[in-house]
């Protein structure tokens, strides 16, 4: 095997090759690899936040919905309290109701009672009257004897 | 040239002789450096130097070169993507790991593109090939003369370091995708389905002897095709690389002849390098897709 300068001119070739490929060849092949990489890597990276974000959404969710709960809570307590208020303002407003309606209906009868009572006294006047007068056998002037009926009605 | 000069024609066969481990029959007579001649008293496993004795050797002769260096690449090339998949995570990928998937995603890609049956065994193969003979094409790269040279400082007589440059090789690999394209068409289309295929078209069953005949060329010329074109691209490559380096290798001395032929091998052979990344990485990738797609042939029923 000889060996000469053809040796020689071979590594220089291989030595510019290999500068060669470092600068055309494996700059773009690392390019595209970091490139991919960076593609995977905000991939990852946004699937990271999306999970975290669907995380913070279920918990503001779970918020939301703890407080809608509270909140209907608080308003059918209120509704009820309420309820209950109405109800026993309406039981007060009937019972004063009734009371006044009591009231008056006393108050009528007695007057009624009252008003029997005086016609009933005028008319025992004029049944002693006219019993008196029958057993006088005569017509008692009613005129005359007016004070004395008076009296006698006033006594009943 | 130095001392133990050598001619053209003995440089380039040097550079085009494997390291062929064989018996030569008894009785074979034997040139030495010197010019003696020893007849073999019996036959002898020896490495053959030269052409004519690794004729002599017939076919149970060993390439040893395309053997070490085939397996050699095909273990780096196992051992990377082992390591890579060993260790694979799901994060985001770097360094290896990131060029692998990306291969991977290449390769699967052209598979997807080209194979419509259903096979698990496809893509790994398409990956593998691609991988084996890119590895193998891309030691077209290094300086000729080098590995050469440091094995014959350890006493190495020849040694071409690239596999694909020997046909031995090519049609190793060829014969392996043709198995596996008679094995796929049998297992899917039957033992019938097969031969019907071969018989009963395109003329019908009147015309079956034209149709074997058609067809028998059509399926021999897939793992001859795939082989010679591989084994001729990279011969090619190859033979031009010697000639330029024996264009440079007529050194005359200090003169402005001999510089011109320096700076012009250089030139050349820097030129033929860079235009070779491309047919290297092309005909690695056409040997895929070809065994895709036939293997894809395979496993159609209806044409």
């Amino acid at each position: 095997m000889n060996i000469n300068a053809t040796l020689l001119a071979q590594t220089i070739m291989f030595a510019l090759f290999v500068w060669f490929c470092m600068k055309f060849v494996w700059t773009p092949i690392i390019a595209a690899l970091e490139e991919r990489k960076k593609q995977i890597a905000d991939g990852l990276a946004d699937a990271e936040r999306a999970k975290h974000d669907l995380e913070l959404a279920a918990k503001r969710a779970a918020e939301i919905l703890r407080e809608a709960k509270e909140k209907s809570a608080d308003i059918l307590a209120g509704g009820e309290k309420r309820a209950s208020e109405i109800i026993e303002a309406a039981k007060d407003q009937a019972r004063t109701e009734g009371d006044r309606i009591i009231t008056g209906a006393k108050a009528e009868i007695d007057q009624e009672v009252f008003r029997a009572k005086e016609q009933l006294r005028t008319q025992v006047s004029a049944i002693a009257l006219a019993g008196a007068s029958k057993i006088l056998g005569r017509e008692i002037d009613a005129k005359a004897h007016n004070d004395l009926l008076d009296k006698l009605v006033a006594e009943i | 040239m130095s001392s133990e000069a050598l001619t053209s024609a003995e440089y380039i066969k040097h550079h085009l002789q494997n390291l062929t481990y064989g018996q030569l029959p008894a009785g074979y007579e034997r040139h030495d450096v010197n010019g003696n001649v020893e007849a073999l008293q019996q036959a002898t496993w020896t490495i053959a130097h030269g052409a004519e004795e690794a004729k002599a050797m017939g076919f149970w002769a060993l390439n040893l070169d395309t053997f070490i260096m085939s397996l050699l690449l095909g273990a780096v090339f196992m051992f990377m993507f082992y390591r890579v998949a060993k260790a694979a995570s799901t994060g985001i990928p770097s360094g290896l790991q990131n060029f692998c998937e990306w291969a991977v995603e290449f390769v699967d890609n052209s598979v997807r593109g080209s194979f419509s049956g259903k096979n698990n065994m496809v893509g790994p193969l398409a990956l593998t090939v691609f991988f084996w003979i890119f590895s193998m094409n891309l030691m077209d790269l290094l300086p000729i003369d080098y590995v050469p040279l440091v094995m014959q400082a350890l006493g190495v007589p020849y040694f071409k370091v690239v596999p694909s440059t020997d046909p031995n090789a090519t049609f190793g690999m060829a014969i392996g995708v043709f198995l596996l394209v008679l094995y796929y068409s049998i297992k899917v289309k039957g033992l019938g389905g097969f031969a019907g295929e071969l018989t009963l078209q395109p003329f019908g069953k009147w015309g079956m002897p034209v149709n074997l005949l058609l067809e028998g060329v059509n399926l021999i010329a897939k793992p001859i095709s795939l082989a010679l074109r591989l084994f001729g691209n990279m011969y090619a490559g190859e033979m031009i690389f010697i000639l330029i380096a024996l264009m440079g290798g007529s050194y005359l001395g200090l003169s402005a002849t001999s510089a011109t032929l320096f700076g012009s091998q250089i030139l050349l052979s820097l030129g033929w390098a860079i235009f070779h990344i491309l047919i290297i990485t092309l005909q690695a990738f056409i040997f895929m897709t070809l065994t895709v797609v036939y293997l894809d042939m395979a496993h159609q029923e209806h044409h």
